[in-house]
């Protein structure tokens, strides 16, 4: 039986930019997926085509038991979308904003004002709740706008990017809020350019690029297909460099990476801060003098480097630029 | 976080059309919210209309030969259907505005994510600017009063002028509505919305007598739908200037308006519906 979220072979086509080339997806009930891709890789049009916004040229989906393409009012029932930016009416009231939404999700009156009540207090909104939603921070219009979403509490939630460009303060609260609601039993498919995030979140991770997903599985599993941690050691001396790189290989679980010049030293390693401990422990032990010590973990660009050979790169931003941008782009140079 | 979970009391499915009717309302009331805390464009909308009258009947009045005469006092009789007409079709771009708006924020997206009527984000916005054009005509008649118009007719044929007059509006908005789905930014849709109005509205009988025309010219401002809602109106005012011409619409101006205005909300209506479905953001 296909997940909450099932998708099949999902192709859309924007003139000649083929935006998703076969998109496979099947997200079992009460799990999170983290759709994880840089800008333009193909995870808004994928949300989009999976909350019936966007027709897809081919392939099947199917949320909540829907068939996307053949009842998308059904679909539309059991959903909540947040997306990338606060989707709110900014002259309503935080209140009026989701009354409304509750009236279009077809609730009765009394229950929509009820509903709108229970979840402005929920966001930490009380307090705003009667003024325009304008006078707001982006922090709580973006709270507002999962709100909005979540106003039938929906079985199945779809959140694109709901962190980007929030400072830490409102990302961790609504880190905690989706927590709560998924420790409820929603499913959820969240798209993010932060491998940081979907880590925090996500059961399971799919790498998108291109239009197609290129990876998949838990967190660990991408990391240790990344080469997982590593320790970096910048060495005070470049005679010292033969000798670290000795200790290195003690504790390392790969080939040591050296960069002369920066009489820097780098090698993948298990076992977190215990290790590095050791390690400094050993280099001391030794004699070596260190500028500089640090335990890495792998980013967005390393899990793209060793899944695709290329470093994640803001494809939308240069794909919009105009031609004659480029050329004075290229002249500048 | 229970609340998060619990069964949310929904309507049971409702017939389209009485689902459609709800949800348009419940739109049409959040564009109403929203004109109200921005007073600023209703005021902006007022004054365009007055202007027009003042500059009009006292920069144009004494030059204009309407029916065989000069008397400013008859030009400010003509002209008022004119500028009621011209009024109620500004609010196209209104209209086209707060759509494109919509869509540049997000909102329509939010929309099209619910479980709503299609056409209702449309019905509801065009309904608002109803109300919107409605206030704006009713105070205009007001300063018209004041500056010297009357009426000479029933108050059955003054209020079925009117009503011609709000059709039209409403007609045009849902122009209006197709422009802003069409456009991408908010102010492409307030300069597309106001641009082709300037031809529909001035090759037409509504500021001038367009038998004094070249005779092409004349032929296009006498089946001007525009012009059919302005000599409708002026013969239910009973005002001067009714256009002798015999072409269909002139002949039949009650007729005519109300046909074109049925024929522009059928067309438009669909037209932009459909854009609205596919309405990528």
């Amino acid at each position: 039986m296909p997940g909450a979220i099932y998708a099949e072979g999902l192709v859309k086509t924007f003139g000649d930019v083929k935006a998703l080339d076969g998109v496979d997806l099947d997200v079992p009930e009460g799990t999170v997926l983290g759709l994880l891709g840089p800008n333009g890789a193909g995870k808004t049009t994928t949300v989009r085509c999976l909350t019936t916004l966007l027709r897809p040229d081919r392939g099947r989906a199917v949320v909540a038991g829907v068939d996307v393409l053949k009842h998308p009012n059904d679909v539309r029932r059991s959903i909540g979308l947040s997306g990338q930016f606060a989707a709110v009416d900014e002259y309503l009231t935080g209140r009026e904003n989701l009354q409304m939404v509750g009236r279009l999700y077809q609730m009765r009156a009394k229950a929509a004002k009820a509903r709108a009540a229970e979840l402005l207090e929920q966001f930490d909104l009380a307090d705003a709740a009667d003024r325009p939603a304008k006078t707001y921070s982006g922090g709580m219009r973006r709270r507002l706008d999962l709100a909005a979403a979540l106003v039938v509490s929906p079985p199945v939630m779809f959140m694109d990017e709901p962190t980007t460009g929030l400072d830490p303060r409102n990302r961790q609260l609504l880190w905690d809020v989706i927590k709560r609601l998924v420790s409820g039993g929603t499913t959820l498919l969240l798209t993010t350019q932060y491998l940081e995030e979907a880590d925090h979140l996500a059961h399971d991770i799919a790498v998108v690029d291109h239009g197609r997903v290129i990876a998949r599985g838990t967190s660990d599993q991408l990391k240790a297909r990344t080469g997982g941690e590593r320790v970096e050691v910048v060495v005070h001396e470049r005679d010292d460099m033969p000798a670290a790189s000795e200790v290195l290989r003690g504790f390392g679980k790969g080939d040591t990476t050296v960069e002369e010049h920066m009489r820097k030293l780098t090698v993948p390693v298990t076992g977190g801060a215990k290790l590095l401990a050791e390690v400094i422990r050993e280099l001391d032990t030794r004699g070596i003098e260190i500028d500089d010590i640090g335990l890495r973990r792998p980013t967005l660009d390393d899990v793209f480097l060793s899944l695709t050979g290329h470093v994640a790169e803001a494809k939308d931003a240069s794909d919009e630029q105009e031609p004659g941008q480029k050329a004075a782009k290229e002249a500048a140079k | 976080m229970s609340a998060v979970t619990d069964a949310v009391p929904v309507n049971p499915p409702a017939h389209p059309v009485v689902q459609s009717v709800r949800d348009s309302l419940v739109i049409a009331k959040r564009n109403l919210i929203r004109m109200s805390r921005i007073p600023e464009m209703v005021i902006f909308g007022l004054i365009q209309p007055i202007m027009f009258v003042v500059l009009f009947s006292y920069v144009f009045g004494g030059s204009m030969n309407i029916g065989g005469t000069t008397d400013p006092s008859v030009y400010r009789e003509f002209l008022m259907a004119g500028i009621f007409a011209q009024t109620v079709t500004f609010a196209t771009a209104g209209a086209g505005a707060g759509i494109a708006d919509d869509m540049h924020k997000g909102l329509i997206d939010r929309f099209r994510s619910l479980p709503m009527a299609r056409g209702a984000v449309l019905t509801g916005r065009t309904l608002a600017d109803l109300v919107q054009t409605a206030l704006t005509v009713f105070v205009l008649a007001i300063v018209a009063l004041l500056v010297g118009w009357r009426t000479h007719t029933s108050v059955g044929e003054v209020l079925a002028a009117f009503a011609l007059l709000l059709l039209l509006g409403y007609a045009f908005t849902w122009v209006g509505a197709l422009i802003g789905l069409s456009v991408r930014t908010p102010e492409a849709a307030t300069s597309g919305g106001l641009i082709w109005l300037f031809p529909v509205t001035f090759i037409s009988n509504a500021f001038v007598d367009s038998s004094r025309m070249t005779p092409w010219l004349q032929h296009v401002a006498d089946w001007n739908p525009f012009s059919a809602t302005v000599q409708a109106c002026r013969k239910l005012f009973g005002n001067p200037g009714v256009s002798p011409s015999d072409a269909w619409p002139m002949v039949h101006p009650v007729w005519a308006s109300l046909i074109y205005s049925v024929l522009i909300v059928l067309i438009f209506r669909t037209l932009a519906v459909r854009k609205y479905r596919s309405a990528a953001a």
